[in-house]
């Protein structure tokens, strides 16, 4: 579904991507790890169109995203941090979504009723706390049925009960045969989600393996773990990697 | 591209700084119209107010309001929306916006003071100023990431066209009056179009005549419908190709 081709990227003289090769397919649930600054939003910046490689192709159902944009119709985006007008009302923020889309499909609208928003629909974004923004970026990628889904550290900021909520709708969205796309830095939640990891480390792809294959390669039960033996046997001098022990 | 057009206008209108841009641009017209007693007079200082203020105000504006809404860019980009008609669209709001609050404060004390070609003029070339310096705007904020660089950026092109162009044109004209550089002049005038349609307004009020063997020259080439259509080419150019600049760059910015 989506191909990225050798793709470069330079900020100034660093090097955020360097070569990346990755291929996604429907159905799949995809974890992004790696260790702060390693391109991981770099990398699905790029797929949005907003970031631009400078080298390298990247293809969406076989079309180059390139100069392109109706293919984000497909795409349900969740930032790291969502940044909102601050004078704008989450039900104005909703609704000037709805109509830029003008799209006549149902909307999904699980995630609003879930979360409670529509008490807070008055509620400017300026006054809103960190989590209650991540919850309307949550509502906002899953709102139009996409087909594909990047959610960008969704859990962080949410509170337990919140987080619990997506992670359901997560679930139930990879059962209907959608592509997810999750980086995230707490793997224990990750568990039950999903399906590939992709480790990156300094702009590179470390390696692209399915869950399974990577828990008998190594005899973990728990993917947390399963990463940590591979980095130890791989470059026993990471240390600052920000993986979560306790699980 | 109306439905984004529309909200950024909406947005725009319920800012309190444009209702106060309208109401000193609404006080300081009819005041100067009131305190002249015939009205090429108060056209004369209404003509100085707008040539100062308006560009200030819209350059300004225009540069703050780009930057803070770097974040609905970002929320646009991720949506099935070209990066053109984002831009554009950004382009036509603040405009709009600007020319309106251009059209209340001051266009309609104009035209009931002074109901005539120059007053109707003065009005096309105050909305020319309005958009062309939103467009500048569009190409200061476009440079950099740093919104106080940006607003700097957008203050020192003020200050160019505003002050600093005009004292330099006064420089060249002493250093040189011992050689026939009056057709040169016309030609520099069309470098600031802050100057550009001052000249135009003079033209039309017969103060040319004060103005001396230059003025003379300028009505040579202003004057005549042919001036007049290259100077308003001009202007629409000093529009354009800012805009086009701004828009080529942001074409390939990171966001």
């Amino acid at each position: 579904m989506i191909n990225i081709k050798n793709i470069n990227k330079k900020f100034g003289k660093l090097t955020v991507l360097n070569d990346v090769t990755l291929s996604f397919k429907k159905g799949e649930c995809i974890a992004l790890i790696g260790p702060n600054g390693c391109g991981k939003t770099t990398l699905i910046k790029s797929i949005l169109g907003m970031v631009l490689p400078d080298k390298g192709s990247i293809e969406f159902n076989g079309k180059s995203v390139l100069g392109d944009y109706l293919y984000r119709e497909n795409i349900g985006y969740m930032p790291q941090i969502g940044r909102y007008p601050d004078n704008m009302t989450i039900g104005q923020i909703i609704e000037m979504i709805k109509k830029i889309r003008n799209s006549n499909e149902a909307l999904d609208e699980d995630l609003l009723k879930a979360f409670e928003l529509e008490k807070m629909f008055d509620k400017k974004m300026r006054t809103l706390s960190g989590g209650t923004t991540q919850k309307v970026s949550a509502v906002l990628a899953f709102l139009f049925n996409p087909d594909v889904l990047i959610l960008d550290e969704p859990t962080a900021g949410l509170d337990p009960l919140a987080s619990e909520i997506l992670k359901e709708k997560i679930i139930k969205e990879k059962e209907k045969g959608k592509l997810i796309l999750i980086t995230s830095h707490l793997l224990s939640e990750l568990d039950d989600l999903i399906t590939e990891i992709i480790f990156m480390q300094d702009g590179k792809v470390h390696f692209h393996k399915k869950v399974a294959d990577l828990k008998t390669e190594t005899n973990e039960d728990k993917i947390s773990k399963a990463i940590a033996s591979i980095l130890k046997q791989k470059q026993p001098e990471t240390r600052n990697l920000k993986l979560e022990k306790a699980s | 591209m109306n439905r984004i057009i529309k909200i950024i206008f909406i947005d725009i209108l319920k800012s309190k700084i444009v209702l106060a841009y309208t109401l000193i641009l609404a006080v300081l017209s009819w005041s100067s119209f009131a305190l002249e007693d015939n009205s090429a007079k108060g056209i004369l200082t209404v003509l100085n107010v707008i040539l100062f203020t308006v560009p200030l105000v819209s350059i300004l504006f225009a540069t703050i309001y780009l930057y803070n809404s770097c974040e609905f860019i970002e929320l646009l980009l991720s949506q099935p929306i070209k990066r053109k008609k984002i831009w554009t669209s950004l382009f036509f709001g603040l405009s709009l916006s600007m020319v309106l609050a251009f059209f209340v404060g001051a266009g309609i004390p104009l035209l009931i003071n002074s109901p005539d070609g120059v007053g109707l003029m003065m009005l096309l070339i105050g909305c020319m100023i309005s958009i062309i310096f939103v467009a500048l705007a569009f190409l200061s904020s476009i440079l950099t990431r740093d919104k106080a660089k940006g607003i700097g950026i957008a203050i020192m092109t003020w200050l160019y066209f505003a002050l600093l162009f005009d004292g330099m044109v006064l420089f060249l004209l002493f250093q040189f009056s011992d050689y026939p550089i009056e057709n040169a002049m016309v030609g520099v005038t069309a470098l600031s179009p802050i100057d550009l349609a001052r000249i135009q307004i003079l033209l039309h009020l017969d103060v040319s005549a004060m103005m001396g063997y230059t003025g003379a020259i300028f009505k040579d080439f202003f004057g005549t419908s042919l001036g007049l259509i290259v100077s308003f080419l001009l202007l629409c150019l000093w529009a354009i190709v800012p805009f086009f600049i701004s828009q080529k760059k942001f074409q390939t910015k990171d966001l």
